[in-house]
């Protein structure tokens, strides 16, 4: 019996931490998606350019990992201003075809620089020590880095929800996903609102890349290797939902782990069979409208 | 009443003339053209000219079935689909597990049993998953076609998992050509199997059935409109081209002669799609240009650097969605009906209306080329991340001359599209 509830407890803390990361790289995807309909294969490429900005700024210039995280993530969100206006707005109009293969042939060229900058092999990252071995929360140890990357996470919901929910152009960024013309036609900037989530989102995103490094390394291939498991945590949990998003988050990241540690040898094959239940149950994930 | 007899009798034979016009329009369109001989002629050709690259030839031919499975149901019935290798991989694992496990090695009826199997797998997929459109539709195509690598991997006892099933024997087809080394019979063997379904696709595309695709792509709302079953035609069509996928699969294994579950990778959907868009959708022949040219290049760069490719890739794609949406058949077709400049170039260049707003856009221009200009001037020169402040402090003349060339060249770029622009905009000549 202690043994199960050993199990259990693991399940959960790493199934959370996990949790943590999906929801933190897959939020911005979710409200950008939620504004413009647009399907971004990109959105990986811009969590792994993140990952590899920490990856440079920790070991050939020396600035600590939490800094770099930060810096990581303020470069990527303004670089992706300029990927939005120059490569995504004439699209906005087409078809999910049309953008599906702009996106995906972004994510190639994304992979194939960064291979050519950083090669093939992955990379790791110098941790400061506050953030190494073990914690102990008195029945149990856990490593340090995933309790960290789990409160950052918690953190980064409170932040989001504040600010979805709260201010004003969380207000603004509802309306629009709500009805984008109602939202336009009372004076609401939507093109200038979804340039702003965007930036926000691929920060985000490098922010989740960045953590990520220390839980599965990082190769060029993140950039489509944990695409699927992001655009599947947005539908999922429905387009544009805050809401929807940590719930689907939370729901494939603990499932995932599970599956992982009771049958190793089945590799993400629950997290598909519930991705296709949900979505044939509900078309437009928990939150989304139809 | 005797007016409008009078009246309405010549609108009345114009009517039916028009009828009549349209009906010759219907049935000459699906009457060959001889241009269409071009490709299969071509096709022959290449078994004489190259006689030693007959396996990369064969390569060409299955995935040109491939393309042209996905284009029944992308370019005719207007389904995107994230998942196409599922029924590629499915037919590609029939044959190859009937032959390893079941010793069943005679290859055409192993093509009509991968056939069978994954059209049966697109039947089910389809049924459930065809009710969806957008991003539920790529999510859920895409979910499936992962879904059935993992369990291949998770009965990794029967399938071989990732390392596969090699060395795989088939018979002789129709129990006469043996397989030779150079491959010479797996081409000719993979021709006649793509001729034969080509033309069975051809004929479907030219069908009221065709028609009927071609209505629910362009406007689904009016086909349910006018009591169209478009449930049923999607679902009709999906089995068909999942058929079609997993005959092309089956060929793959059979000329390769082994098979891994990297055929169920979304690379392999994917790959399909970048091939057909960019041959050009909802035409038949894209699929021949697309697959050609993309394995052609493929087989030609990857050998300098894999990387470079994939870099090309990615550039092809971003190229051909931005400026050349239908394929390279479409570019074809332009260039055809292309007479003279005059019918295209009506005004003299040079109309710009300098205001605020465009020069913003020509200094955002000059920002962006700014930046791809310092990233390929790094890349030339030093091409390592941990290097880039040495870069700006040791040569900071050649950090400035990329970044300004990346900036004039796509100001420029720019200029050139606003005055193409504000010609094609006005419609009439300037004053």
């Amino acid at each position: 019996m202690p043994q199960i509830a050993t199990i259990a407890v693991s399940i959960l803390f790493d199934g959370l931490a996990y949790a943590m990361f999906l929801f933190i790289t897959a939020v911005g995807l979710s409200v950008t998606m939620g504004l413009m309909n647009f399907v971004n294969l990109a959105h990986g490429a811009f969590a792994m350019a993140g990952g590899y900005f920490v990856v440079s700024l920790t070991q050939s210039y020396g600035v600590d990992f939490i800094s770099s995280l930060i810096i990581a993530s303020v470069l990527i969100g303004l670089i992706s201003i300029r990927f939005e206006r120059r490569l995504y707005r004439p699209l906005y109009k087409a078809g999910e075809l049309d953008q599906v293969l702009l996106t995906i042939g972004l994510a190639f060229m994304a992979i194939a620089a960064f291979t050519f900058f950083y090669g093939p092999i992955p990379k790791s990252v110098p941790l400061p020590a506050w953030l190494q071995g073990n914690v102990d929360l008195g029945f149990r140890a856990f490593p340090r880095y995933r309790a960290f990357l789990i409160v950052l996470g918690l953190f980064l919901v409170a932040v989001l929800w504040y600010g979805f929910e709260r201010t004003n152009i969380g207000a603004r960024i509802r309306a629009a996903v709500d009805n984008r013309r109602m939202a336009e036609s009372v004076g609401i900037n939507v093109d200038l609102l979804f340039t702003v989530t965007f930036a926000i989102g691929s920060g985000l995103a490098a922010l989740g890349g960045g953590l990520a490094i220390q839980l599965f390394g990082l190769t060029p291939y993140f950039a489509v290797l944990y695409l699927v498991l992001f655009l599947i945590v947005v539908a999922v949990g429905g387009l544009g939902s805050l809401k929807g998003t940590l719930m689907a988050a939370l729901l494939l990241g603990i499932v995932d782990t599970a599956g992982k540690y009771l049958v190793a040898e089945a590799g993400g094959f629950f997290i598909y069979v519930i991705t296709i239940i949900v979505l044939l149950l509900k078309p437009a994930g928990f939150y989304g409208r139809q | 009443m005797a007016a409008s007899d009078t009246s309405s009798a010549p609108a009345a034979a114009g009517r039916i003339k028009a009828r009549a016009a349209a009906a010759e329009f219907l049935v000459r369109r699906d009457r060959f053209r001889p241009a269409e001989a071009l490709p299969w002629l071509i096709a022959i050709a290449a078994f004489f000219v190259f006689p030693d690259r007959m396996t990369f030839g064969s390569q060409v031919l299955v995935m040109i079935l491939f393309a042209i499975s996905l284009d029944l149901i992308l370019g005719y019935a207007g389904i995107v689909t994230l998942g196409h290798a599922a029924f590629f991989g499915v037919g590609a694992y029939t044959v190859g597990l009937a032959s390893a496990r079941l010793g069943w090695t005679e290859p055409i009826s192993g093509l009509f049993a991968a056939a069978i199997m994954a059209g049966l797998a697109g039947f089910i997929s389809g049924w459930f998953l065809l009710r969806y459109r957008g991003l539920t539709l790529l999510m859920l195509t895409l979910a499936t076609a992962i879904m059935i690598l993992e369990t291949g991997n998770f009965r990794s006892d029967i399938t071989g998992g990732y390392d596969g099933m090699p060395g795989l024997v088939f018979q002789p087809v129709l129990g006469l050509f043996e397989y030779d080394l150079y491959g010479r019979t797996n081409y000719l063997y993979a021709l006649a199997v793509l001729a034969v379904v080509f033309f069975f696709v051809r004929r479907i595309v030219y069908s009221p059935f065709g028609q009927a695709l071609t209505g629910i792509r362009e406007n689904v709302r009016r086909m349910h409109a006018i009591g169209s079953p478009v449930h049923r035609r999607l679902v009709t069509v999906y089995t068909i081209a999942a058929a079609i996928a997993g005959v092309a699969g089956a060929l793959f294994t059979q000329t390769n002669a082994y098979v891994t579950l990297t055929v169920f990778d979304f690379d392999t959907s994917a790959k399909v799609l970048v091939m057909l868009i960019l041959g050009g959708t909802g035409r038949l022949y894209g699929a021949f240009i697309g697959a050609a040219v993309y394995l052609i290049l493929e087989d030609h760069l990857s050998k300098l650097s894999p990387t470079f490719w994939q870099f090309g890739i990615g550039i092809l794609l971003l190229v051909t969605v931005l400026f050349a949406r239908r394929g390279i058949l479409g570019v074809m077709e332009d260039i055809g009906r292309f007479r003279s400049w005059k019918d295209r170039i009506r005004v003299k260049p040079g109309r710009i209306v300098w205001s605020r707003t465009q020069w913003k856009g020509i200094g955002m221009a000059a920002f962006d080329g700014a930046l791809i200009g310092l990233a390929v001037g790094f890349a030339a020169n030093v091409g390592r991340t941990d290097l880039l402040l040495a870069w700006f402090t040791t040569a900071p003349l050649s950090v400035l001359a990329w970044t300004a060339a990346g900036a004039a060249l796509v100001a420029a770029i720019n200029i050139g599209y606003l005055a193409y622009n504000e010609r094609s905009a006005s419609g009439s000549p300037p004053r």
